[in-house]
């Protein structure tokens, strides 16, 4: 598999990167049916170059219905990368006589993305108390990117997010009485459409911000970016579920809302406190949800892996700390 | 009646053979897995010893609240349309201290180490 896409890649990189002599080094790091990342070295006499590949490999087209779709993704990340914003140069966009599928190449940024490692190792220490302040204008700086260069993205809006997140949670048929009193809350609570409909980058979390010793290095996956309330993606960085362990410090376990919110205004955009609080319960909740889901793929098949099955036993992490949210104990 | 050893004791037995003599031997992804599978059985040896006391004590909160019996899927059916009408809610103080009880019990079989919990267990 390594040596064919190997060979792939190389003909591929040959046609737009002047002077390459092949590609080596091929890696997958992720992949499920319908997607898959690879890591590889583009060769060049001048020295080699990390390289990323994200594609639908050929005969697997349609994305899922929330999923923005390969091409945009490309078209986010360049346009976040010429705003200046940490994120990954596109070098290419998979076209048909590529023969890879639907994609893009992007250069490789080195760095860290494993938050246990990220929130404890001696190296990222100096970066740590930085980071939230810094998340926070990053995210400013993704929802101010200009809208008319913006590929088409779904629009949704918090009433849409809360119907969808009950359907989806009646449809596993199992009562959780705690997800009841979260969607009566954000139903009471729904704070209607935002003054400016933004870009959201929708998974704005660990796992997709490469983290190095100097700070944040990029921003990725764009995979769940829409049109929506730019406080969601606050709320969603301060879920508990993405502490791992630091819960004092609400911004991905190494900050504070306050430090957040700073460099966010700091960066010319106003922050809702109230709409990020909502987000953040809608947040938990949708985390919750996934982890039923993970459950029910896991009985359905064909991934019959201990790994869905265990994450279903998650879903309960998300009920305490709703409750913590919604009915804190004296 | 079934013989002794208990499904418990028997997988606490599997779960530390393969946490101290197999885990140390196995290197990348199936390690990882490895570990996962241990997880697994150790949830099973806590739900094994809890279940029965928490689902008990749960089953009595809900006849309780809601004035009527069922098995408990069905009290907990009843109490999650309940909350969803509007019929009762945090002002009820036995809903809240329901609640805080059952996921508690949750969590004390499926992530005991989880930070929230850990956090709430002290302040109890």
């Amino acid at each position: 598999m390594n040596e064919m896409i190997e060979a792939e890649l190389g003909r591929c990189v040959a046609s737009w990167y002047p002077g390459a002599t092949g590609v080596a080094g091929a890696e997958k790091l992720s992949g499920g049916a319908s997607q898959e990342t690879w890591s590889f070295d583009i060769l060049h006499p001048d020295g080699n170059v990390g390289a990323i590949l994200r594609r639908a490999p050929p005969g697997y087209g349609a994305s899922p219905s929330r999923a923005a779709g390969l091409d945009a993704e490309a078209t986010l990340m360049q346009l976040a990368h010429d705003a200046g914003l940490p994120s990954p140069k596109v070098m290419h966009v998979l076209r048909a006589q590529d023969q890879l599928g639907t994609g893009f190449v992007m250069r490789r940024i080195e760095g860290e993305t494993i938050a246990r490692k990220i929130l404890r190792d001696a190296e990222f220490a100096g970066a740590r108390p930085l980071l939230a302040r810094r998340l926070g204008e990053v995210a400013a700086g993704i929802h101010g990117l200009d809208a008319a260069k913006l590929p088409e993205l779904r629009a949704t809006s918090a009433t849409k997010e809360i119907a969808d997140l009950e359907r989806e949670y009646h449809g596993f048929n199992w009562p959780r009485p705690v997800f009841e009193l979260a969607l009566r809350w954000l139903r009471a609570r729904d704070p209607g459409p935002p003054d400016r409909m933004t870009l959201v980058h929708g998974d704005f979390r660990h796992g997709n911000l490469i983290i190095g010793p100097d700070g944040l290095r990029a921003v990725l996956d764009w995979e769940l970016a829409h049109l929506g309330d730019p406080m969601e993606d606050l709320g969603w960085i301060c879920v508990n579920s993405w502490r791992f362990g630091e819960i004092d410090k609400p911004v991905g376990g190494f900050g504070s809302r306050e430090e957040l919110f700073a460099g966010y205004e700091a960066a010319g955009r106003r922050v809702d406190p109230d709409r990020v609080m909502f987000w953040e319960v809608m947040g938990t909740l949708r985390w919750g949800v996934m982890c039923c889901g993970m459950m029910q793929r896991f009985r359905a098949g064909p991934d019959h892996s201990m790994e869905r099955a265990m994450i279903g036993r998650r879903s309960s992490e998300t009920e305490i700390d709703l409750l913590r949210l919604l009915a804190p104990r004296a | 009646m079934q013989d002794e050893p208990t499904p418990g004791e028997l997988i606490k037995a599997v779960a530390d053979f393969l946490r101290n003599e197999i885990a140390p031997v196995i290197k990348g992804h199936n390690a990882f897995k490895l570990r996962v599978g241990i997880n697994a059985l150790d949830l099973v040896t806590r739900q094994l010893a809890l279940e029965p006391a928490s689902d008990a004590a749960e089953t009595a909160r809900l006849r309780q609240l809601l004035g009527a019996d069922g098995s408990l899927v069905e009290l907990n059916l009843a109490l999650s349309e309940r909350i969803a009408k509007g019929e009762v809610d945090l002002q009820t103080s036995e809903l809240s201290n329901h609640l805080w009880q059952t996921t508690m019990d949750k969590l004390a079989v499926d992530q005991p180490n989880y930070a929230s919990y850990k956090r709430e267990l002290g302040a109890k």
